[in-house]
C-alpha cells in the first residue's frame, strides 16, 4: 500500500532502503536502475494539485509510442512509390489480418496526437507553464510541435491519394514563395520537377526514420528539461519554495505511485474515446481521412477543394487570409514563430490564469476562439464571407500576440496564495 | 475557474456518461438504420409523380449488416455493372466468405476463366472503353468511400432522357455523365420536368422540378428502388470489406477499456486517499 506521505516526516521514496538481492542486485551494480527509479519516479516530487489539463503530456507520450509501434507494422507492408503506394495501403486495409486496425490506429493516432498536443499547449497558456524558469522547456516543446507537423505532413502524402498529392503540391509550393532560393528549394524538396515517385520515396524515408529520431530526441530533451525545473501547477506556484523538514516540497507528492496511477486513468479514458473513433468513425466524417483521398493520386484531376487535414487549417486560413501569396506565407510563418516568443511576450507577474485579471482571460478566450475559428475557415473554400471572417480572426490572432507585452503588464492581478489550492477527495 | 475541471471523480463520471451516451446513440442509430430505409423507400415511390423532387436530400439508408441485401447487391453487380466496371481490390472468395454465399452460387457470379481467388475484374478492355465512352469506366472498389453511398444512390435515381446527349440520357447527380443509363430496362425512361424561376439577371431560368415516367421498365418503382439500394449497399461493403469485422470487434474493445478505466480509477482513489 502507498506510503502516507504528503505532509512532513513520512515522504520517503517508496523503493529506497529495500535490500537488493539476486538478479536485481546484479543488474543494479551494472546499470543505475534503482538510482534512476528513485531520482525520476519515486523520489521525483510533483505538485499534488494537478487537474484535468495535466493528463495530456503523458497521453501525448503514449500516442507517440502508439504511432511508432503501429508505424513499424505498417512499414512491413507499405510500398513507397508512385505505382505501389496506393495499392499497398488497400492491401493492408483488405488482405492483411487486422491491417485495417493497425492502419486506422495510425491514422486516428495522427489526429489524436494533435488534439492532445493542442490541449497540452493550451494548459501551458492557462497556467503560464512557459514562464521562467521553464522557457527552454517551452521552446523544446515547440520544436516537438514543429517536428510533429513535418512528420504528419509527410505521413499524409504516403497513401498517395489524390488529396495526398494535391496537399503536397500546395504545401511544397509554399516554399516556392521564398525570394531567390524558392524555386530551387522546391525542386530540391520534391527531388523532381513535380510531386512524383522521388517525392513519395524521400518523404517515406523522412517519415519513418529521420523525423521520428528527431522527435524522440526532442521529447527526451523536453522531459529532461521538465525534470530539471519540475512541473508547474494550476496555481503557478513553485512548490520547491516550501520545503518540509525532510527536504521534500510540502505540496509535492512522489510521481510514482501517485501520478503513475492517476495517469493510468487518463490513458484508459483516452483509449476509450480513441477506440470508439477507430472502430466506429475512423474517417471522422472526412476530418481524419478525407474522402478525396480514396481516389489515387491524379496529377490531371484536382479535387474540388484542396484543404489540408484539420490540424493545419488554422495556419492555412492565415495563409489564405492575405491578399498576396508571399505576404500570406510570411503571415503563416509569423503565426507559428509567435509561439516561440511566448515566454518573453507575457510580462505578467503571475503565472496562472487563476490570479490574472479579466483582460488576460478575455485575451486568451479571444485567442482560442480565433484559432479554432481559423481552423474552420481553413476547411471552407476561400470565397465570400469566409474570407472576411478569416481575416477578422487573423487580425484577432495577431493582436493577441502583439498586445500581450502590454496587457499582461497592465492587467490587475489577484494575490497568489502561499501554498497550492488542493481539495482532497 | 470556468475552464477547469478540478476533480478527477467528476471527470470520471462525465467521461463515463459521455461514453455511455455515445454508445447508446451509436447503437440506436445503427439498429435503426434499417427501419428508415424501408420507410424512405415508400416515400420515394410517391416522390417521382407530380410532387416537386428534392433529390439532393435522398439518402441511401443502407447498412452492411443486412447480409441478404449485400447478397442481392453482389448479384446485381455481377449482372449489370461488371461488364464495364471492376472491383480490382476485391477477391471473389472474400465476397463469398463475407456475404455467406455458398461456393456453388458464388461460382455462378464469377466470370468464366476466373477463380474464387481472382480479383473482380471486367472483361472490357479499358482502351476500347475509352474509345467508346470517351472515358474508361472507373474501378468501383472505393467509389462508396470516395463519393459516399448517397451519391451513388442519387446517381442511379436521377437518370433522365436527354436527346442532346450521345447516350440519349443525362443525370442530375453527375451532369453530362459519360455512362449510358444501363438500368433503363429495369427503371423505364424518365423525363425531367423543369419550372422557370427568376435568375440572377432578372430573366427566368429553368430549374428541375420533378420526373415524369414516360416508358415503363420491367420493375415497379419500389422494386427498382430496392434494386439500387442493394447495389449501393454492396459497393459500400466493397469499399471496406473489413467494416463488419470492425463494428463487431469494436464493442468488446470499448467495453474492456471501460472496465479497465473503472478499475484504474478505483486504484487511483485507493492511492490518493493518503494525499490531503
Amino acid at each position: 500500500m502507498a506510503v502516507p506521505n504528503q505532509s512532513a516526516a513520512s515522504a520517503t521514496p517508496v523503493s529506497s532502503g529495500a535490500p537488493k538481492k539476486g538478479f536485481y542486485a546484479w543488474l543494479d551494480k551494472r546499470l543505475p536502475v534503482s538510482e534512476f527509479i528513485e531520482s525520476q519516479l519515486t523520489g521525483y516530487f510533483a505538485p499534488k494539485n494537478f487537474n484535468f489539463w495535466y493528463f495530456f503530456g503523458f497521453i501525448a507520450l503514449v500516442v507517440l509510442v502508439l504511432q511508432l509501434v503501429t508505424g513499424i507494422f505498417l512499414t512491413m507492408f507499405y510500398k513507397p512509390g508512385e505505382a505501389t503506394s496506393f495499392d499497398s495501403v488497400q492491401f493492408i486495409m483488405r488482405e492483411i489480418d487486422f491491417g485495417w486496425l493497425i492502419r486506422y490506429m495510425h491514422s486516428t493516432g495522427a489526429s489524436a496526437f494533435f488534439v492532445v498536443v493542442y490541449l497540452h499547449m493550451f494548459r501551458a497558456f492557462l497556467y503560464g507553464s512557459y514562464k521562467a524558469p521553464r522557457e527552454l522547456l517551452w521552446l523544446v516543446g515547440m520544436l516537438v510541435y514543429l517536428a510533429l507537423m513535418a512528420e504528419a505532413f509527410m505521413g499524409y502524402v504516403l497513401p498517395w491519394g489524390n488529396m495526398s498529392f494535391w496537399g503536397a503540391q500546395v504545401i511544397v509550393n509554399i516554399f516556392g514563395t521564398i525570394p531567390v532560393i524558392g524555386p530551387g528549394l522546391v525542386e530540391w524538396i520534391r527531388g523532381d520537377y513535380a510531386i512524383a515517385d522521388a517525392t513519395v520515396n524521400r518523404f517515406f524515408a523522412l517519415h519513418v526514420v529521420a523525423i521520428p529520431l528527431i522527435l524522440l530526441a526532442l521529447v527526451g530533451l523536453h522531459l529532461i528539461a521538465l525534470r530539471r525545473t519540475g512541473s508547474n501547477n494550476p496555481d503557478g506556484i513553485e512548490i520547491k519554495a516550501k520545503v518540509g523538514p525532510n527536504g521534500h516540497p510540502l505540496d509535492g507528492i512522489p510521481f510514482h505511485p501517485y501520478y503513475t496511477v492517476k495517469d493510468t486513468v487518463g490513458i484508459c479514458a483516452f483509449l476509450v474515446i480513441f477506440a470508439i473513433i477507430v472502430f466506429y468513425a475512423p474517417t471522422f466524417g472526412g476530418l481524419f481521412l478525407e474522402s478525396a483521398n480514396f481516389e489515387p493520386a491524379n496529377p490531371v484531376s484536382t479535387p474540388p477543394d484542396i484543404t489540408p487535414v484539420w490540424y493545419f487549417t488554422p495556419f492555412y486560413a492565415i495563409l489564405r487570409a492575405m491578399p498576396d501569396q508571399r505576404l500570406g506565407t510570411l503571415a503563416m510563418l509569423l503565426a507559428i514563430v509567435a509561439f516561440f516568443f511566448l515566454p518573453w511576450l507575457d510580462r505578467s507577474p503571475v503565472r496562472s490564469i487563476r490570479y490574472k485579471g479579466w483582460i488576460s482571460k478575455v485575451a486568451l478566450a479571444v485567442f482560442v476562439v480565433s484559432f479554432v475559428g481559423l481552423g474552420f475557415m481553413g476547411m471552407r473554400p476561400p470565397e465570400g464571407l469566409y474570407v472576411v471572417i478569416g481575416r477578422i480572426f487573423t487580425g484577432l490572432y495577431f493582436l493577441f500576440w502583439i498586445l500581450m507585452p502590454f496587457y499582461s503588464r497592465w492587467d490587475s492581478v489577484k494575490p497568489v496564495p502561499e501554498r497550492v489550492v488542493y481539495h482532497a477527495h | 475557474m470556468l475552464i477547469e475541471i478540478g476533480r478527477t471523480g467528476k471527470l470520471m463520471r462525465m467521461l463515463g456518461s459521455c461514453t455511455l451516451a455515445l454508445l447508446l446513440i451509436g447503437g440506436s442509430v445503427w439498429a435503426a438504420d434499417e427501419a428508415p430505409a424501408q420507410k424512405e423507400q415508400a416515400s420515394k415511390a410517391e416522390a417521382s409523380s407530380a410532387e416537386p423532387t428534392d433529390w439532393e436530400s435522398w439518402k441511401a439508408g443502407t447498412t452492411v449488416s443486412n447480409t441478404a441485401s449485400l447478397q442481392r447487391g453482389a448479384r446485381n453487380f455481377a449482372q449489370y455493372c461488371m461488364g464495364c466496371h471492376s472491383l480490382k481490390y476485391v477477391r471473389w472468395s472474400r465476397v463469398g466468405t463475407d456475404l455467406n454465399i455458398p461456393a456453388s452460387e458464388l461460382q455462378e457470379l464469377i466470370p468464366a476463366g476466373d477463380t474464387p481467388a481472382s480479383y473482380v475484374s471486367t472483361p472490357m478492355p479499358s482502351q476500347d472503353a475509352e474509345n467508346w465512352f470517351g472515358k474508361a469506366p472507373p474501378d468501383l472498389s472505393l467509389m462508396a468511400a470516395e463519393r459516399g453511398k448517397d451519391y451513388i444512390y442519387r446517381l442511379f435515381k436521377t437518370f433522365y432522357v436527354d436527346p442532346t446527349k450521345p447516350t440519349g440520357t443525362n443525370n442530375l447527380q453527375l451532369p453530362n455523365i459519360a455512362m449510358p443509363n444501363i438500368l433503363s430496362s429495369l427503371e423505364g425512361l424518365k423525363k425531367a420536368v423543369y419550372k422557370s424561376v427568376p435568375g440572377a439577371d432578372g430573366k427566368s431560368e429553368p430549374e428541375f422540378d420533378h420526373f415524369e415516367q414516360i416508358a415503363p421498365g420491367s420493375m415497379t418503382e419500389a422494386q427498382y428502388d430496392a434494386f439500387v439500394r442493394d447495389t449501393v449497399n454492396f459497393l459500400d461493403y466493397a469499399s471496406e470489406p473489413t467494416q463488419m469485422q470492425r463494428h463487431a470487434l469494436g464493442i468488446w474493445v470499448v467495453l474492456f477499456l471501460l472496465v479497465l478505466t473503472w478499475l484504474a480509477w478505483l486504484l487511483k482513489q485507493e492511492y490518493w486517499k493518503d494525499v490531503h
